[in-house]
């Protein structure tokens, strides 16, 4: 029986393969496609969870297996895999959602003509998402996830024929690529410091030699500027303040495209790689920029996703939102949390967003919640598991797990030491988050149908409703995993025995804080209620309740606060400035030193035009003949002739050679 | 005993040039490709001569038996009217730079050959002999994935080769 | 002067007269055949060097010429397949008849 750390290469090669088959099948081998996909997803659940059972065996414990890659005299690169709670907690998760996404997309994409294409990529994007997971090395790492941003522009522009999907899928890979570029540079200087990529390799990976650095200036410098760009790259793939933007276009894909990004895999990438190297950012200062900039999404998310009216944006904002929550968690020093409300996140987020597929499935593409509404008593399932889906990610108490893993991030962000203003931050989030779900709820669900395609709406079949309800039971058990009476899965991430005096000592302590946070809760949702719920849109155009109270705050957020408007007219805008420099240069003081002598010329020439017209003239022919003259020698060098190519190759190398041996000496 | 191996070499060599070198500027050109035939036999001696039998069959069977004939069937398929003597045409120098380049080439490989000095054991006649039973075992072991790609390669060299030779233009009228 | 340089400059004039060959004919044929003399040449310092390598038991230069062989065999039969259908083209093989490329 081999351990699993040995055959941990098998969760991301499956899908991988997966990939393969489909890039082969023909259209009419679709099933074979989906089949194959499906299946390698479920061996590779199978395997995270021997995984899983493996490493909290010996929690605090990072297994690893790690391979020469290139050794090129004494450069030795090594990659490798490893194997700790954090590896397989996220493995679990990102096989199990996945599965359930592809499950349902067998249902939502029944219809399309490149059905097989469609689960190539999404087998891509899970494997490159499980080799990020199993990854013991920075390098390895990066690789994967740029084959995870390859694979996510080719799913948002899936349907590249509309021209939004087209624009959506470019700037995605555009605005990611910046932050990779930080990544990047991040990785190169972390190399020539440390020597190594590994991040644990039995005491010599960087992470562990990281705790040995000297204190110095310089060092401190370093590293935390090492942690920033590699925060960068997080930023840029877990759509963080100010690189968010490409996030909401992403919802030009298919739903399950959405659910798969925003849920399980390439927005938990860039939180999954802080928690990953988070030794390296506490070393030094990173961990402050990590938490106001945290914070910040959190709340912009937020506040805009008020103002949207599309189903899926709403959700892209508040995925936006929640990532800004795990990074302050991440930024507070509670790691652990972040990757709680990451896990928590991942199942009510997949399943809100399959539940919006459902809806606008039934509703035959319909995205706008103006045009939905009373949608309760048609789909049932949908409804429910909806409503549950929402209710976590409100942080409806006690039942459900985006309550507890709220919690845990606020209560970290609430100790401290540094400043406050983050908790204030995520307070006020707390507020609108539960507030914007309700508007969303009720205009989607409640009142009466706004449009024909509406009324004739009715539940999706099982493939659809069959990953809902399981996700609907994930998103209220998961949180029972991590409460403060019984904070196991933190336990099993830090490899620590938290039980005891301590957290009963939590609880107690702490009450304030949750009595805070629930009437918060309750807040939003009786605000929602009382705006949206009570007074019902009747019609499609009519206008938003708070649109025509606070008509400048509204248009601004639903423009997303001019964020796109803003970057078109700095970074664009600079770049086209940049152009027209160069133009205006070229045109004015080449060309102007060009026309003036020429005008010159002409003024001579004027002047002394019964002397020198011939002269002139002549001279001016000359000259044009003489371009004319090097254009034709030059364009003969393009003889097309074989042999002369051949023969100047030739000459060349002799030229070569004997340059080679008077520079030489021989 | 070691001079008989130099003088085998020497006799070789200059066998295998002047061959070249007459077939290379003969005006038939099947005459041409007749006796490069026979260059590359002069090649397979050499190998021959320094141990590589097998090398030594596959030049004979590639070169001498399948691209001379593939050169012939060329030659055939492209002639018109009687042999195809080549006109000179082209420009004056065409042939003389041509030539020039290449004596130029010759001269500075030699040079650069001749002043290398190359010590060790390199003028002792060492008898290395890779039999097939060798490269047999050397492919199946070391090189298996150079094999099969070469394998893939030639197949699709030669699929090329007949689509690119037997493409008929569409709108010939 | 070992051995060696003799199998070297044996090789470089083979090379050399490969190139006069694809320099100063103008049929497409000879050139063609011209470049795969190159190519014979390079085998034969392959197989030179083997022969005289510290361990040629292994037989790497040997397999290399090999491997030379098969893919020489390959450009040999896409060059004349090449030349035919540039023959069909332009009722010719003279290379410079073949210059739509032009500048």
């Amino acid at each position: 029986m081999p351990s699993s750390i040995d055959i941990l290469w098998f969760i991301p090669a499956l899908p991988l393969l997966a990939a393969f088959i489909g890039a082969i099948s023909t259209q009419r081998m679709r099933s074979v496609a989906s089949g194959s996909a499906l299946s390698a997803m479920a061996v590779s659940f199978g395997l995270s969870c021997i995984a899983l059972k493996d490493a909290l065996a010996a929690p605090g414990v990072h297994q690893v297996n790690n391979f020469s890659w290139v050794s090129v005299g004494t450069f030795n690169l090594q990659l490798g895999f490893l194997l700790d709670p954090l590896t397989a907690f996220m493995l679990v998760m990102v096989t199990f959602v996945g599965f359930l996404i592809f499950l349902f997309s067998t249902g939502y994409m029944k219809g399309d003509e490149n059905y097989a294409k469609f689960f190539c990529y999404l087998s891509l994007f899970a494997a490159a998402m499980l080799g990020i997971l199993v990854s013991n090395s920075l390098l390895l790492t990066f690789i994967c996830w740029e084959v995870v941003g390859l694979a996510s522009y080719l799913l948002i522009g899936f349907w590249f024929f509309k021209p939004e999907a087209a624009a959506a899928a470019k700037k995605a890979f555009i605005t990611t690529r910046i932050g990779d570029l930080g990544f990047l540079i991040g990785l190169i200087w972390l190399h020539s410091i440390s020597g190594t990529q590994l991040f644990y390799n039995n005491g010599e990976g960087f992470l562990e030699t990281i705790n040995l650095v000297e204190a110095t200036a310089p060092a401190l410098f370093a590293i935390s500027a090492i942690g920033i760009l590699l925060f960068c790259g997080a930023i840029g793939k877990s759509g963080q303040f100010p690189l968010h933007v490409w996030l909401p276009d992403a919802m030009e894909g298919p739903t399950p495209v959405s659910a798969l990004i925003h849920a399980a895999t390439m927005v938990a990438a860039g939180v999954f790689l802080m928690a990953r190297v988070f030794p390296l950012l506490e070393f030094g200062s990173a961990l402050t920029v990590v938490a106001y900039i945290g914070a910040i999404t959190a709340l912009l998310g937020a506040v805009i996703a008020v103002a949207q009216n599309d189903i899926k944006r709403i959700l892209a904002f508040s995925t936006v939102s929640q990532l800004g929550y795990m990074m302050l968690a991440i930024g507070v020093g509670v790691w652990e949390a972040a990757i709680f409300h990451l896990l928590t996140h991942a199942f009510f987020k997949a399943l809100l967003f399959l539940g919006a597929g459902s809806v606008i499935h039934a509703a035959h593409h319909e995205q706008d919640i103006r045009a939905l509404g009373g949608l309760a008593p048609r789909m049932k399932i949908t409804f429910a598991t909806f409503s549950i889906g929402m209710m976590a990610l409100a942080g409806v108490p006690f039942l459900f797990s985006g309550f507890w893993s709220k919690e845990a991030i606020l209560h970290g962000a609430h100790t401290w030491s540094v400043s406050h203003i983050p908790f204030y931050i995520g307070l006020v989030a707390v507020v609108l988050t539960a507030f914007y779900m309700t508007r969303l709820m009720a205009n989607v669900f409640f009142g009466k149908p706004r449009s024909h395609a509406v009324e004739h709406a009715h539940e999706n079949n099982w493939v659809m409703t069959l990953p809902l309800t399981l996700l609907a039971i994930c998103a209220i058990l998961l949180g029972f995993l991590g409460t403060p009476a019984f904070p196991w899965l933190q336990a099993k991430l830090l490899g620590k025995d938290l039980s005891g005096a301590l957290e009963f000592g939590k609880i107690f302590e702490g009450p304030g804080l949750m009595i805070t946070s629930i009437v918060l809760v309750a807040l939003g949702l009786g605000i929602g209620w009382a705006i949206y719920g009570f007074r019902k849109r009747e019609r499609f155009g009519d206008a938003d309740p708070l649109e025509k109270r606070f008509p400048g705050l509204w248009s601004a957020l639903e423009h997303r606060l001019y964020f796109d408007e803003l970057y078109a007219a700095t970074i664009l805008k600079t770049n086209s400035l940049l152009a027209s420099f160069s133009d205006w240069l070229d045109r004015w003081i080449v060309d102007g030193a060009v026309q003036l002598v020429s005008k010159l010329g002409t003024l001579l020439g004027f002047i002394n035009r019964d002397i020198d017209e011939q002269c002139l003239n002549a001279g001016f022919n000359e000259t044009a003949e003489e371009i004319r003259g090097i254009g034709n020698t030059y364009s003969k060098a393009q003889s097309g002739d074989v042999h002369g190519y051949l023969r100047v190759m030739a000459w060349g190398f002799v030229a070569i050679v004997i340059l080679v041996s008077i520079a030489l000496n021989i | 005993m070691t001079t008989f191996p130099i003088i085998t070499l020497l006799i070789i060599a200059v066998i295998t040039l002047g061959i070249t070198a007459v077939a290379l500027f003969l005006k038939n050109i099947i005459h041409c490709s007749i006796l490069l035939a026979v260059s590359w036999v002069g090649i397979a001696a050499f190998y021959l001569w320094a141990g590589a039998e097998f090398v030594a069959f596959a030049q004979v069977l590639v070169y001498v038996g399948a691209v001379s004939m593939v050169v012939l069937f060329a030659v055939l398929l492209t002639q018109r009217k009687q042999l195809d003597l080549e006109k000179l045409t082209g420009t004056v120098g065409f042939r003389e730079l041509g030539k020039l380049a290449a004596a130029m080439v010759a001269t500075v490989l030699v040079i650069a050959i001749a002043t290398t000095p190359l010590t060790g054991s390199f003028d002792a006649i060492n008898e290395p002999v890779i039999t097939v039973r060798d490269i047999g075992i050397q492919l199946r072991d070391n090189h298996i994935g150079a094999l099969l790609i070469v394998g893939v390669l030639l197949t699709v060299a030669l699929l090329g080769a007949v689509v690119v030779a037997s493409a008929e233009p569409k709108t010939e009228e | 002067m070992t051995i060696l340089h003799l199998c070297l400059i044996f090789s470089a004039l083979l090379f050399s007269l490969g190139l006069a060959a694809a320099l100063a004919r103008s049929s497409g044929i000879l050139v063609l055949l011209g470049i795969e003399l190159m190519l014979n040449a390079a085998n034969i310092n392959f197989i030179a060097f083997w022969k005289f390598s510290p361990n040629p038991e292994n037989g790497t230069g040997a397999m290399f010429a090999i491997f030379s062989i098969a893919v020489a065999a390959a450009e040999a039969a896409v060059g004349l397949a090449l030349i035919i259908a540039i023959y069909r083209h332009q009722s010719s093989i003279r290379l410079q008849d073949a210059n739509t490329l032009k500048g």
